[in-house]
C-alpha cells in the first residue's frame, strides 16, 4: 500500500456528513492541517463498526491543526497552540491552495 | 418500621409534633436501578450467556477485577523508567507497545503512542468522540475524562481547562491537544521534575500522577526536606 501523504504535507479535511459510524470529529471538517505522522494501515473503522472486515485497509494519519484555523479566535488558547487528531485517509484531500511544504 | 407497632416504654411525650421527617427515604440515594434499554440488554445478554454456559459469572467477575486492578501506578513505572533509562526512553518513544513490552505490559490491538513533553511542547489528551484512553497502562479513565464538558472544552479552551487543573504554562509553550479519535492510545511522558538527578526509578515514580500522564497537569515537584 502506498501512502497518499507524507509528513509535512498540507491537507484539508473533507466536509461530508455521511450517516453512520465515522471517526472524524465534526469540528475538524473543512479545516486545513499538516500531516505530522503516518500511523500506517488499519482495518477501516467505518466498516468494522458494522461487522464488516474493514478491507481495504486505510492509512491513519496524525494531522495537526492550528487552534486559530479551527476556532478563529473563539477559544482559550495561545497563538502557537495546536490540536492533533487521527484522521483516516478517505477524509483527507491535498490542500492545493497552499501547496506542499516538502 | 412503622411507629404504630413500637412498644418501647420511654417517658417522653411522643406526640409527633417534632420537626424531623420520618419518611424522607435513604440518607443517600442508592446506585441507580437499571432504566435504559442498553442496561436491560446487557443484563439479558449476560444472563443468557451464563444460562447457556458460554461464560460463567465467575469469569465475568474475574474480568472486572482484572480491569479494576489496572491503575496509574503502572503508567508511573513506565514514566519513571523512561526518565531514568535513556535507551528505554528511546525505544518507548519509537514504539510504545514494544517499549512497555520490556516491562511485561501489553496494549493489545491498539497502537500505544508515547508523547514526550518538552520545555516547548505540552501534550494534553482528550477523546472528543467517546472515551479512548490507554486503559492497560492507566486503568479506567476518571469520570471527568468521559464528561461532555471535558471533551468539548479541552479542544477549544485548553488553557482554561489546564488552569482549572492548576496547570499554568507560559504562552511560549505550545499546548498540543491530542484528540484520540481512532486506533492509537496516547500516554504522555511528562517532563522530569528538576532536583531529581540522584533519584532512582522507585522514587521518581512517586512524582508521576495520573493527570500528568493525561497531560492535564505536570509531574509533582519533589518535596525538599530541610
Amino acid at each position: 500500500m502506498s501512502a497518499r501523504f507524507k509528513t509535512g504535507d498540507r491537507v484539508i479535511v473533507r466536509t461530508d456528513s455521511p450517516p453512520g459510524h465515522v471517526r472524524t470529529p465534526t469540528y475538524l471538517r473543512g479545516k486545513r492541517g499538516v500531516i505530522l505522522r503516518d500511523f500506517g494501515p488499519w482495518a477501516n473503522p467505518e466498516q468494522l463498526a458494522y461487522g464488516k472486515p474493514g478491507w481495504p485497509r486505510k492509512t491513519n494519519y496524525w494531522v495537526q491543526f492550528a487552534m486559530d484555523e479551527v476556532w478563529s479566535g473563539n477559544g482559550a488558547y495561545a497563538k502557537g497552540d495546536t490540536v492533533v487528531a487521527e484522521i483516516y485517509e478517505q477524509w483527507l484531500e491535498p490542500d492545493t491552495a497552499r501547496g506542499s511544504e516538502s | 418500621m412503622s411507629h404504630d407497632d413500637h412498644s418501647h416504654d420511654h417517658d417522653h411525650d411522643h406526640a409527633h409534633d417534632h420537626p424531623h421527617p420520618h419518611d424522607s427515604g435513604p440518607f443517600q440515594p442508592d446506585i441507580k436501578e437499571p432504566s435504559e434499554d442498553w442496561e436491560f440488554l446487557e443484563i439479558a445478554l449476560r444472563e443468557l450467556m451464563i444460562d447457556k454456559e458460554i461464560i460463567t459469572a465467575r469469569e465475568i467477575q474475574d474480568k472486572i477485577e482484572e480491569w479494576d486492578g489496572k491503575c496509574p501506578e503502572i503508567g508511573a513505572r513506565v514514566v519513571a523508567k523512561a526518565w531514568a533509562d535513556p535507551a528505554f526512553k528511546a525505544r518507548l518513544l519509537a514504539d510504545g507497545n514494544a517499549g512497555v513490552g520490556d516491562l511485561g505490559l501489553e496494549v493489545p490491538g491498539l497502537k500505544l503512542v508515547v508523547l514526550e513533553n518538552t520545555p516547548k511542547v505540552h501534550h494534553m489528551v482528550v477523546c472528543t468522540l467517546c472515551s479512548c484512553y490507554p486503559r492497560p497502562i492507566l486503568g479506567l479513565p476518571p469520570l471527568w475524562y468521559k464528561s461532555r464538558e471535558y471533551r468539548s472544552r479541552a479542544v477549544r479552551e485548553p488553557r482554561s481547562v489546564l488552569a482549572e487543573f492548576g496547570t499554568e504554562l507560559p504562552d511560549s509553550v505550545e499546548v498540543r491537544v491530542v484528540d484520540s479519535t481512532a486506533d492509537c492510545r496516547f500516554l504522555v511522558l511528562p517532563l522530569r521534575p528538576e532536583g531529581t538527578g540522584s533519584w532512582n526509578e522507585e522514587q521518581l515514580a512517586t512524582l508521576v500522577t495520573r493527570d500528568s500522564m493525561i497531560g492535564t497537569s505536570v509531574a509533582k515537584a519533589p518535596i525538599r526536606i530541610a
